[in-house]
């Protein structure tokens, strides 16, 4: 049985879902944006949904987005994603919701947004690219960022005295009333990953049947700005992030309400 | 016994190299080049082990940037 015998009979098994398009992505190498990115190109088309989503990028390294999923798209200013998705949401209650938003943007200048959209129990979807850093501008601390993790702006490592502890975003939504489902993965393994597209799957069908707001972190690596190889930053995350970032649910009402 | 046998196509010029799908395959059927590059001045995934390959798309499915599409046939 010949390579090309299995090509020519055999069944595709996997392939780069159709809605994203041969735009090559501006990611660096290994980064865990394009997982996201396939996983929730593979979720809209599974659902049947192309033509009646309006995604949101953020500011940091998503903010190009648009450029690779075939949806329709609004950028919003830096942090403003869920209130730009409210009002998309509200005018047009039939279409699939959803903001794409890293930890600078959810999680410092976008906060209140963040807390406050999820808090209205928009019947949206919050993507939480959480990596730990600022990837975009060069590697700076973010809310997020781990105590003793070095990045451009504490190259000593995160200090409670000078910077105080990293901001748990997901534990605070699953306090919120307004909140369905908040959930915490990541994408490091096949394993992880056919969770998250599940993870992605349920918010996004939630937020359809009009069940309050949704909110699916994902434990990201971002090993530019962590200095390390693709490889070496996925194993950092396991050893590092999960322990203070668990993963799993937090919240889900959907089933029930 | 019936077997699946595999076939990963990389796309060679999307690649960036970042080796995910390398470790991810359970049967070191990828690796990357050595000294080849791409138009991005990468280098890339390509079969090494052809002929072990289950099909199993571990390797495509760990790929950021959805470059490997994997065939499967079931042979007796
Ligand atoms: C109003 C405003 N303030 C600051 C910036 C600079 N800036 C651009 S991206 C970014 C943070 C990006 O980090 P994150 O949201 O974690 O995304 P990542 O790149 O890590 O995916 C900042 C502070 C800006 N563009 N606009
Ligand atoms: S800087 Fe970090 S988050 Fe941005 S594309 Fe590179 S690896 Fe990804
Ligand atoms: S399909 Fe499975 S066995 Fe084949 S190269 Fe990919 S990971 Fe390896
Ligand atoms: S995972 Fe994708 S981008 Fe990375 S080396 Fe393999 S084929 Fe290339
Ligand atoms: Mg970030």
């Amino acid at each position: 049985m010949t390579r090309e015998e299995i090509i020519e009979k055999g069944q595709v098994v996997y392939k780069k879902p159709a809605l994203l398009n041969d735009t090559p992505m501006h990611y660096c190498p290994g980064c865990s944006h394009g997982v996201v990115h396939k996983l929730v190109a593979e979720v809209i088309e599974e659902m049947g949904m192309t033509d009646k989503t309006v995604a949101i990028s953020p500011v940091g390294c998503a903010v190009f987005a648009y450029k690779y999923i075939d949806v329709d798209w609004q950028e919003a200013a830096h942090g403003r994603a869920p209130a730009l998705a409210s009002a998309v949401k509200r005018l047009w209650p039939d279409r699939l919701v959803f903001t794409y938003q890293g930890d600078g943007d959810l999680a410092c200048i976008g906060t209140a947004e963040t807390i406050h959209a999820l808090n209205r129990a928009e019947n949206i979807t919050i993507i939480f690219i959480n990596n730990a850093i600022y990837g975009m501008t060069g590697g700076q601390m973010a809310p997020t960022t781990l105590l003793g993790m070095k990045t451009a702006t504490c190259p000593y490592g995160r200090e409670v005295s000078l910077h105080g502890y990293p901001l748990k975003m997901t534990e605070i939504a699953a306090t919120l009333d307004g909140t369905c489902y908040v959930t915490r993965q990541s994408v490091h393994s096949v394993a992880a990953i056919n969770r998250a597209k599940k993870a992605i799957r349920k918010a996004f069908e939630y937020s359809m049947q009009g069940k309050g707001s949704n909110l699916v972190e994902i434990v990201s690596t971002c090993n530019s700005g962590w200095k390390m190889s693709p490889e070496k930053a996925n194993k950092w995350m396991e050893e590092n992030m999960f322990e203070f970032y668990h993963l799993g649910d937090l919240k889900d009402t959907g089933a029930v309400k | 016994m019936a077997k699946m046998k595999g076939a990963t196509v990389v796309d060679t010029e999307r690649c960036k190299g970042c080796n995910l799908c390398v470790v991810a395959c359970p049967l070191d059927v990828l690796a990357l080049t050595g000294k080849e590059v791409n138009r991005k001045g990468y280098n890339f995934a390509h079969e090494v082990l052809a002929d072990t390959c289950t099909g199993c798309a571990s390797c495509a499915t760990v790929c950021p940037d959805g470059c490997i599409t994997v065939y499967r046939l079931k042979t007796e």
